[in-house]
């Protein structure tokens, strides 16, 4: 039943957090470079702008596949907090980043094209280390549920630490936050445009923002289950992680495509399966 | 309450000027004037943007590219002249390559003139033009309900029949 309620609340509220922490995100940033930077409520002006222009569509599908990334950002967050399976989230988070990818695909803007490849290998770099957490988030509770995993009464970060760094790693891939920002940016001024969103316009790109902010909060849903065991450390540590998060965007230039799917795949071979063998073979052991 | 006061993205596009009104329009964007502490964010994509902002004086070759870039702006939209040159052509007026200001080719709401345009005035040209963008925006809101009429289900009858 509570699973249920927590499933209600995120689709209720985590627009309006995923704005907040947006806007934080934001002034924290200017202020690294030295800026006073936007009010913390500024998303939100945006998202509203946004919906208040005109909706300028190259083709009859786009703002459907816009929809489907919208539709499965949610589906996915909500089986999460609903505590459901954590394969399912991941494979639902998947086809919602396929959903974007067919919507920028199928504008003709060259821009939108490169964007649209872009994302596609973020996936890629992505999605090998996404299967490993939730591999390794099996091991313990021998179960994908997440109500499970939950559940279990052990600090689950100092059994997988490398899972966890592997997960963070990836993370600046799906938060869209440099030095992996290739498929588009936040940032003023970058090399193709604005990359995967550049065909949409008006209400268009506000689903894209709204879908973002549901896809923030699913994802530090995600760090918190590493530390669930205990709330007074699990929600300082979440909000830590993401702070570094922000330091890490704003100390980095954009890497190459190559580093990125390198650089990640490795991590995911090395701290994560690695991870996970040793822990496997311990918990066989009988520690 | 309109929300284009608070966040007027803009894109910039370079006519034909001599670039010292570009590096003072990106000066807005440095610490010093921080333009983003009033929600402005210099998107670089015609159709994210709602305050097109053209430094330097309009010839054949940057013609085509300033239309299009202003048909790809949606609606509401506003259209910034920046230094003297964007405005009547400035010391370029009388050659031979020259179509004029900005206005020759696309509607411009505000002038701001200066060689170059500071970034003090900059930021004052792009805060009266977001006062046209208000009442662009009224404007824009009644086309569209007429607009909006046509896609109406039939047992909603609209009131008048659009023009």
């Amino acid at each position: 039943m509570s699973g249920w309620l927590s499933a209600i609340l995120y689709i209720l509220l985590a627009p309006v957090a995923g704005g907040l922490i947006a806007g934080i995100d934001r002034k924290l940033t200017a202020r690294m470079q030295r800026r006073i930077g936007p009010p913390i409520f500024q998303p939100f002006y945006d998202l509203f702008k946004l919906i208040d222009k005109e909706n300028v569509i190259v083709n009859l599908y786009q703002n459907l596949y816009l929809t489907g990334f919208l539709v499965f950002n949610i589906v996915a967050g909500t089986l999460f907090f609903a505590g459901g399976d954590l394969l399912l989230v991941i494979f639902a988070l998947a086809l919602s980043g396929i959903f974007l990818v067919l919507g920028a695909a199928s504008a003709t803007s060259p821009y939108s094209h490169i964007g649209a490849e872009r994302e596609l290998i973020q996936m890629m770099a992505c999605e090998p280390m996404l299967l490993i957490a939730a591999m390794g988030l099996y091991l313990l509770p021998h179960s994908f549920q997440v109500r499970d995993i939950l559940a279990v009464d052990k600090p689950l970060f100092l059994y997988l630490p490398g899972i966890l760094f592997g997960l963070l790693y990836i993370l600046t891939i799906k938060l869209r936050k440099s030095p992996f920002d290739l498929s588009t940016s936040h940032h003023a001024h970058q090399e193709i445009v604005k990359g995967i969103t550049t065909e949409f316009s008006g209400p268009a790109l506000a689903v894209v923002e709204l879908a973002h902010w549901y896809e923030t909060i699913l994802i530090l849903g995600m760090i918190y289950l590493f530390f669930a065991w205990n709330p007074w450390v699990a929600v300082p540590a979440t909000i830590g992680l993401y702070l570094a998060e922000i330091l890490v965007d704003n100390t980095n230039a954009r890497l190459t495509w190559r580093w990125t799917v390198t650089s990640s795949w490795l991590i995911a071979a090395v701290a994560g399966a690695g991870n996970l063998i040793v822990l496997f073979y311990f918990l066989k052991a009988g520690f | 309450m309109s929300m284009f006061k608070r966040s007027p993205w803009m894109v910039h596009y370079d006519g034909a000027s001599c670039n010292g009104c570009d590096i003072e329009v990106l000066a807005c964007l440095t610490p010093r004037y921080d333009v983003e502490r009033f929600g402005v964010i210099n998107t670089g994509n015609p159709k994210h943007a709602d305050v097109l902002l053209i430094t330097g004086y309009i010839n054949e070759q940057s013609q085509p590219v300033v239309r299009q870039i202003y048909q790809q702006m949606p609606d509401p939209k506003v259209v910034i002249a920046i230094g003297i040159c964007a405005t009547s052509g400035g010391i370029f007026s009388e050659c031979y390559n020259t179509k004029g200001g900005v206005d020759s080719t696309i509607p411009v709401d505000v002038y701001v003139p200066g060689c170059a345009a500071r970034p003090e005035s900059i930021i004052d040209g792009v805060v009266k033009g977001l006062a046209v963008l208000e009442t662009k925006r009224a404007a824009w809101r009644i086309e569209r309900k007429k607009r909006n009429r046509v896609f109406r289900l039939p047992f909603f009858k609209p009131k008048a029949s659009p023009p």
